[in-house]
């Protein structure tokens, strides 16, 4: 290789300073790639952080531990004067009785403090379990029967090993007698794991392992179902009207720019909307979902107008145009021509609204869809809790045995939405056309 | 009767008007088909549109009007000790009145004048809704058979329902601007309601923010103080936090996957990342609260930091997370959209690919980029339940990242949530915090779709 030195010419040759640059600008180059894939490694690092953070914490709530308790149905304590009327049966005290049933298993426990932490070890709902048997069948009375009972969700998480037992005593919340009695349990056979249906069949509540999230689950279907109702329709008819119908002029323009404001504008004013206009104005009723509904509705209109618009843009103008030519009226080659064709896209523009619907939750709060609902609502003017709202309202909760049931309530609100976005695209892969 | 089942007589009577049609239709025609303008079924649409629309409408404009009008008659029947009333005072009267004819409350705790008046309540609703019954199902009819006996073979059956077809997809599409024109409205006289107590200057440029009012005059702090700066400044604080996390994760991801990636790795990745656009927004609330924020705490406390538990550092961070995808999804469609020629011109002049990006194709797509670091700043700055969950409540006026500080939609939810009366100003100054917040957004949406816009024109 020629140096301008060796030929003694006074100007260096260009391809000289190519080449002296080369290697830092190859470094350079090597540099930037690099910068390039550490970006996407953090994203997906995120991604699977935020995962994994979320099934470690949540994966150990769809257990629950039974724990087999032996209660004495004396008929004295249930119905004194042998009657078997459900009423007077439903009034016993059969806290009472699992109390007993815990003193005669640990009949070493005595003073006050320790007794309260004895009977803390089971559920309180453990008593109205033993109701609803002795309401089935009150021949029961005067036996003693053994019942699986949930176990407290403080024991619950002993069990699941998620309480640090070599903490000092005065920093945990399970104290050394509790653990020496569950072990004792736990030996004895009396502890069982079982999946945990109260969390898929029940409301809320205040005690964990007595919170479900079916009260949430049917309110999120109720919000959603209005919102389907409402915005489907009303989405691809404006969409059909902005494609197919409208002439240029400025009102058209107008809806328009609209509709793309209306798709960023933050979700939390859509709540205000609904707070002023439909619980100020026209008195609806708050929490309930039908006006989750209205305002979802508006919330998701700008996305399925866009994807049916988008849909119809895609169908061919000649199969309009045959329409036309024999002798259809526009709205017949609309109708029954090019929205059957069209059909695939906004279905599955529909379904990623709702998709996004069933995961907002600040407008929510603006309407009362807040508040402690224990009640399964069974109509769109029950007041109702939707599934986000839920596991912003358990995130809050002090309790510990809520984190588990949050990131568990986390993983179904994820898993519908990953099923209704795979139905997306299985139905945008079997019905694409390509013309 | 039941509005619903009212609505579902009403449905059952068109339906048999558009039979009626139908068959009159084909009456009148007499056998031969052709003779008629329009298929029979549009004659059968035609009737059931007389018979149905205007009745539905009547309905709608009853139950508006129905209630003004029964409490007004109610107002004027009631003792004159109790018209008199303020008119505040007088609202109150009323909406025991309602309770107690709903039966939401028992009528212990009323006194017998309003128990009175409630009865009277429920006994005009109750005439009014047998009135309407009554009315409508007779207009529909009327209307119904109106309609029947205009269907002859020349009727232009088929012109007619499409016009009242394109009007309906004429108000669905006006649902748009219907919305914007709700929410300015809505907010906006909140708003001007709101700066009646407070003066806009000190909203917009006070910086002590503490809502909350005393009940008593003589309580201690009992004017709360409106003054939106630190808010503002919170908002700032985070969202620039959020960008300073998306904007190179996300660009620099965007250039790789478009430019450098491997059309594998691009079809796996791509997708991967946009999941975290599609992750509901409570869930990273949830993720910044419990898994970053004690992360942070733990890690500037490990530094010898004093790093607040609801940190804006944690909060922005996570926010970024979220709009990485917004960013690079963007950045990604612009960096396509840069003709071929421009790449194909640089490297014949011998640039690396390096090179290329940053001086040719990083300058062509700039203006989108832009466009695309607004939209998501706009979408940082409404973002809600992440700080709801993650940043603080507490209005302090700071910039260090390590210290709690509060943003507008954080406000604007804890003012809103909860049962309050409807016209205190702390209530008010949500729709305020809201009307900022909404003229904020739609200047950077308008700006952004601008510039993206205006560049999308210059290589198509």
């Amino acid at each position: 290789m020629n140096t301008p030195t060796s030929t003694g010419a006074p100007r260096r040759r260009t391809i000289d300073i190519v080449n002296a640059g080369l290697k830092k600008r190859r470094r350079a180059e090597r540099r930037f790639r690099l910068y390039g894939m550490t970006a996407i490694s953090m994203g997906l690092l995120f991604l699977l952080t935020l995962f994994g953070s979320i099934i470690s914490k949540g994966y150990t709530a769809f257990w629950q531990h039974y724990m087999l308790i032996d209660v004495t149905l004396t008929p004295a304590d249930i119905a004194p004067d042998g009657s078997r009327d459900p009423q007077v049966l439903a009034k016993a005290n059969y806290m009472g009785l699992v109390k007993a049933s815990l003193r005669e298993m640990f009949p070493e426990v005595t003073g006050r403090r320790d007794k309260r932490r004895l009977y803390k070890l089971v559920s309180s709902g453990a008593a109205s379990e033993v109701r609803k048997r002795v309401l089935e069948d009150p021949a029961l009375i005067g036996k003693t029967v053994g019942f699986w009972v949930p176990t407290d969700d403080e024991v619950d998480l002993l069990l699941k090993g998620r309480v640090n037992t070599q903490l000092p005593e005065s920093q945990r919340r399970v104290k050394d007698n509790v653990v020496a009695w569950v072990e004792t349990l736990k030996q004895q056979g009396r502890i069982q794991k079982r999946f945990n249906t109260i969390f898929f069949t029940h409301g809320d509540s205040r005690n964990p392992e007595q919170a479900g999230i079916l009260g949430a689950v049917s309110g999120s279907f109720l919000t959603l179902l209005v919102t389907l109702l409402l915005a489907f329709p009303i989405g691809v008819a404006a969409a059909v009207y902005l494609e197919e119908f409208a002439p240029r002029n400025w009102f058209t323009d107008l809806i328009e720019v609209n509709i793309n404001n209306l798709a960023a504008v933050p979700s939390i004013v859509f709540g205000l909307l609904g707070l002023a206009v439909f619980l100020n104005f026209f008195h609806l009723p708050r929490s309930a979902p039908l006006v989750g509904g209205l305002v979802l509705t508006l919330m998701t209109l700008p996305t399925i107008i866009i994807a049916s618009r988008a849909a119809l843009k895609s169908v061919p103008p000649s199969i309009k145009e045959a329409a036309l030519g024999v002798g259809a009226s526009p709205m017949q080659a609309i109708y029954y021509h090019v929205l059957p064709l069209a059909m695939p896209g906004m279905l599955t523009g529909t379904i990623i609204g709702m998709a996004q619907a069933l995961g907002e939750s600040a407008p929510l709060l603006m309407i009362g869809m807040v508040a402690f609902i224990v009640d399964v609502p069974h109509g769109v003017f029950d007041p109702a809790t939707v599934l986000p709202v839920q596991i912003y309202l358990w995130a809050d909760s002090p309790e510990r045995a809520f984190v588990e049931r949050t990131s568990a309530a986390i993983i179904v609100l994820l898993a519908f939405l990953v099923t209704m976005n795979l139905l997306a695209v299985i139905l945008r892969r079997r019905f694409e056309r390509r013309w | 009767m039941n509005t619903l089942t009212f609505a579902g007589v009403l449905l059952v009577l068109s339906a048999i008007a558009y039979h009626l049609g139908r068959r009159r239709a084909y009456t009148v025609a007499g056998g031969e088909l052709r003779k008629l303008h329009s298929l029979p079924s549009y004659y059968g649409l035609y009737t059931a549109i007389w018979c149905g629309l205007p009745a539905l409408v009547l309905i709608g404009f009853w139950l508006a009007f129905e209630n003004t009008l029964v409490t007004a008659m109610v107002v004027s029947d009631l003792p004159e000790a109790l018209r008199s009333l303020p008119s505040e005072r007088l609202n109150l009267v009323l909406n025991d009145l309602r309770n107690l004819a709903e039966g939401n409350i028992g009528p212990e705790s009323v006194d017998p004048a309003i128990q009175a008046a409630a009865a009277h309540y429920n006994q005009l609703l109750q005439i009014s809704h047998w009135a309407m019954a009554v009315v409508v199902l007779s207009v529909a009819m009327i209307l119904g058979w109106y309609a029947l006996t205009k269907v002859k073979p020349h009727q232009r059956a088929r012109n007619a329902v499409e016009v009242v077809i394109k009007a309906f997809l004429i108000l669905c599409a006006s649902v748009a601007i219907l919305t914007t024109l709700g929410i300015v409205l809505s907010v906006l006289f909140e708003s001007l309601r709101f700066f009646t107590s407070v003066p806009p200057m000190e909203f917009l440029f006070g910086t002590v923010w503490s809502p909350q009012t005393a009940l008593r005059a003589d309580q201690v702090g009992s004017s709360g103080a409106f003054g939106a700066v630190p808010l503002f400044a919170g908002t700032m604080l985070i969202s620039a936090i959020a960008l300073l996390v998306a904007v190179p994760i996300g660009l620099l991801s965007a250039i790789y996957l478009s430019e450098y990636a491997h059309k594998k790795v691009r079809t796996i990745a791509k997708p991967l990342l946009e999941i975290l656009a599609g992750i509901p927004t409570v869930v990273y609330g949830f993720f910044a609260a419990l898994t970053v924020a004690p992360f942070v705490r733990d890690l500037g406390r490990s530094m010898g930091l004093e790093v607040s538990s609801e940190s804006a550092l944690a909060a922005g961070v996570v926010m970024g997370i979220m709009i990485i995808p917004f960013v690079s999804s963007l950045s990604d469609d612009v960096i396509n959209a840069v003709p071929q020629s421009l790449r194909d011109g640089a490297y014949g002049l011998g640039a690396t690919q390096a090179e290329t990006i940053r001086k040719v194709i990083f300058p062509a797509a700039l203006p989108g980029i832009v466009g695309g670091i607004l939209l998501a700043a706009s979408r940082a700055i409404g973002e809600t339940m992440i700080v709801v969950m993650a940043a603080g409540l507490s209005a302090n006026l700071t910039a260090n990242p390590l210290e709690a500080v509060t943003t507008v939609t954080v406000q604007i939810v804890t003012l809103l949530t909860g049962d309050q009366e409807f016209d205190s100003p702390k209530t008010l100054a949500a729709f305020a915090l809201g009307l900022a917040l909404f003229a904020v957004t739609l200047v950077l949406n308008v700006i952004a779709l601008h510039v993206v816009r205006k560049y999308r024109e210059q290589y198509e």
